[in-house]
């Protein structure tokens, strides 16, 4: 059964119109460059990225947390379908699971790209290395990233199972560890906050507000790009994800990013109002600093993408036609990207603790690999999408008739 | 610049050697007795390794340190076998012969440092010889080539001024409520090291030599994901160049920059390369990890000064056993106003600054 499964699956995700082909091939491309751009990184080193001893933190730590938050953001879904009984969302919540299960894989991946030695990484397996537990925040963050990913793992693969075979889900253990997942969400991106903002040494990250803020962008963004997927599934392939859900997921988005602006807004005041050298980091940000202004452009696209958003989401027209939509949705992502990617790591080095004002900007290899693993990305998720939705749709079905690919 | 050749300043006041002899002895022992009951698959796969003299020695070598243990967990067999592979990589890639001294901490010892800000002059001499004592990579070429621990850095000597009485902010308009009468003067820690002058001290310049502070509460160890940075009991915090993943936590944790990531292979030229190390101290390290300054162990824990407090012209670098009354800096703790960086993050540094 579990072989004709598997066999099922592959068979389904791996047939397609010249469309799939077309999109998987040209992300083929973007991740055969990504290996090449690794490998130069791992024989001459970190010295072909951008980084330095002054800032040691880039454009891979910032996708990192990036996705770390938008891998939480799938609970916005997962969340009203078992916690709120909601129809719609109930019927699209392994869909949630299988972008969560992504979104791990690439922070994973953007682990390795970060890591000056990739090769060293078995150190961090218990029993056969060290892990520093529980003092290292690292260490947490290693932990409940992997719990993440295996619940996601279970929940998504258990559900997809029992809709193959046409068994009944045992809610007696399902359920609680939909719910345990749920929890665990929070947790993931909770923990990746504290990474960065307990470091007396970084001023700008050290604040207790940063766990919140993190929750909320990724409260923002995950179902941002969530609907966009769901549009996306909507106009290519049979499944129907229902209004209502795309409708909460649009309510989701707007009051936290609203949330989230707020208290970006609160930062800056409190930062600069008292304007003391731990403010620095923020005023490089925002306005430069020793004349050093290369992030200042990234800052001030990130605000006008974020209010821009939130005002169109509060506008009915835009958030209730669903082509429309797709603007805010887009401007929402690529606003938090920026201001929680880029924005937020790289001034948190600048200055550096002995005072040193100096400047980072990505190399080509950080980009290409960057975009290799974005690549990989949706890779992945257009499988494991294409797969739950055949088996939503009956399409892949125990003892069914031979899998037919949809478009 | 004369350093090797130099013998330690003050042999009476030798630090860091409370009774070197007997505590070697006895360590010696101990691990003996420990190492005879203990025999681990990675001991057996570095021997295996060395056994392998058939094809390239150098590649059966370097495999045989991606298997081997956090320094800390080998027994004293395993430290005997990854002295001789370093010793036996290096050599050859030297050109030299190389030692890998792996001298525990003696007991007795607490190392402490002590720095006179008053009398540097900004030569950066210590900056010179740290890089040349301890193997940091010196490439000109592309910039993180270029690693040095110590940074003096150059402070303008800020002045008030009466032309300027009259600027403030708002500027120009209403009440003013604050004054600008001032360029910047004693502003801690935002001054430039990588200045080159003609003549020092400079008469507008004002010098703050800092690097690792060997805090008692490192957070740097703290956040370590692999225990693979940890204060020795003898006060300085180290770091297994083989056992670093390169994650950089500790880079962000430190509060005062001291530590460098090898961006790339070090640039160490054959010729300048220092033969006499310390396994946790400065061998040569590999691309993708962290190092920093360890009071330079390979001379400290046989009784020597670090390699700036040998060089400084002026007498400045202060350092010896806090544990020991007698000590050069016990008696500063005793007599002087002494400060230490950043206080307030509770670190507990053992690296003083004071002024007479």
């Amino acid at each position: 059964m579990l072989t004709s499964f598997v066999s099922d699956y592959v068979r389904y995700v791996l047939k397609g119109g010249t469309k799939f082909y077309a999109w998987m091939g040209s992300l083929a491309v973007l991740i055969v460059g990504m290996l090449y751009v690794f490998y130069l990184q791992n024989t001459d080193g970190l010295i072909v990225t951008g980084m330095t001893s002054q800032i040691h933190d880039g454009l891979y730590f910032a996708n990192l947390v990036f996705l770390v938050g938008v891998a939480a953001g799938a609970v916005t879904i997962v969340f009203p379908a078992y916690g709120y009984h909601h129809e719609g969302m109930h019927k699209v919540a392994v869909l949630g699971e299988m972008l969560a299960i992504t979104a791990v894989t690439m922070v994973m991946m953007f682990v390795f790209a970060h890591m000056g030695r990739p090769d060293r990484l078995w150190h961090m397996i218990p029993i056969i290395g060290i892990y520093n537990f529980p003092h290292s925040m690292l260490g947490w963050d290693v932990l409940v990233l992997n719990g993440y990913l295996m619940l996601n793992a279970i929940c998504g693969f258990y559900y997809l199972w029992c809709k193959y075979t046409g068994n009944p889900i045992n809610r007696k253990w399902f359920i609680p560890v939909v719910w345990i997942a749920i929890v665990w969400a929070l947790s993931i991106h909770t923990v990746t906050a504290f990474l960065i903002s307990t470091m007396p040494a970084r001023p700008m990250w050290f604040h207790s507000m940063m766990p919140i803020r993190f929750i909320t962008t990724a409260f923002a963004a995950g179902p941002a790009l969530i609907i966009l997927i769901f549009l996306i599934i909507r106009k290519n392939t049979k499944f129907w994800v229902d209004d209502s859900a795309i409708k909460l997921l649009t309510t989701i988005v707007t009051w936290c990013l609203g949330i989230a602006i707020f208290l970006t807004l609160s930062e800056v005041v409190v930062e600069l109002y008292a304007r003391t050298e731990h403010a620095n980091g923020l005023y490089y940000l925002m306005f430069g600093l020793h004349g050093l202004t290369k992030l200042v452009p990234w800052f001030w696209s990130a605000v006008v993408l974020m209010v821009g958003a939130f005002i169109l989401f509060l506008i009915p027209r835009f958030r209730n036609d669903f082509k429309l939509l797709t603007i805010p949705c887009t401007m929402a992502f690529a606003g938090i990207w920026i201001e929680k990617g880029m924005g937020l790591i790289v001034p948190g080095f600048i200055p550096t603790p002995i005072g040193e004002v100096t400047e980072y900007y990505p190399s080509f290899v950080e980009v290409l690999l960057t975009l290799g693993i974005w690549a990989f990305g949706f890779f992945i998720l257009t499988i494991l999408l294409k797969g739950a939705i055949g088996i939503l749709l009956g399409d892949i079905k125990y003892g069914g008739a031979k899998a037919v690919a949809a478009k | 610049m004369a350093l090797n050749e130099n013998p330690s300043a003050d042999p009476a006041g030798a630090p860091a050697s409370a009774d070197p002899d007997k505590a070697v002895l006895k360590t010696t022992r101990r691990d003996f007795l420990k190492a005879g009951g203990m025999l681990s698959m990675s001991s057996l796969m570095g021997t295996a390794a060395l056994m392998t003299q058939s094809g390239d020695a150098h590649a059966a070598v370097e495999w045989a340190e991606h298997f081997q243990k956090n320094y800390r967990l080998m027994t004293a067999e395993e430290k005997a076998e990854a002295k001789a592979r370093l010793e036996r990589r290096y050599s050859a890639e030297y050109g030299k012969q190389v030692t890998v001294d792996t001298t525990d901490a003696q007991p007795g010892v607490l190392m402490g440092y002590a720095l006179n800000i008053r009398k540097c002059i900004g030569c950066r001499r210590c900056v010179h010889a740290c890089v040349a004592e301890n193997n940091q990579s010196r490439g000109k070429e592309r910039a993180g080539e270029k690693i040095e621990w110590i940074q003096v850095l150059r402070m303008e000597r800020g002045k008030f001024e009466a032309e300027k009485m009259n600027h403030g902010y708002p500027e120009g308009l209403g009440i003013q409520v604050g004054g600008n009468a001032y360029t910047p003067a004693g502003l801690v820690l935002e001054g430039q090291y990588h200045y080159n002058p003609e003549k020092v001290p400079e008469e507008d310049a004002t010098y703050m030599p800092i690097a690792c502070m060997q805090c008692e509460k490192p957070p740097c160890v703290k956040v370590c994901p692999v225990r693979t940075t940890y204060r020795e009991p003898d006060g300085p915090v180290v770091i297994d160049y083989n056992w670093c993943i390169g994650c950089r936590m500790c880079m962000g944790a430190c509060p005062y920059w001291a530590r460098r990531l090898n961006v790339t292979n070090p640039v160490l030229p054959k010729e300048e390369m220092n033969p006499v190390t310390h396994y946790l101290g400065n061998r040569p390290r590999m691309r993708g990890v962290v190092e920093k300054c360890h009071w330079c162990l390979q001379r400290t824990r046989h009784g020597r000064y670090p390699a700036c407090v040998e060089v400084c012209p002026v007498g400045a670098r202060k350092f010896g056993n806090l544990l020991d009354p007698e000590s050069e800096v016990s008696k500063i703790l005793q007599r002087k106003n002494v400060f230490r960086l950043k206080a307030e993050l509770n670190t507990f540094p053992k690296f003083f600054y004071f002024y007479d």
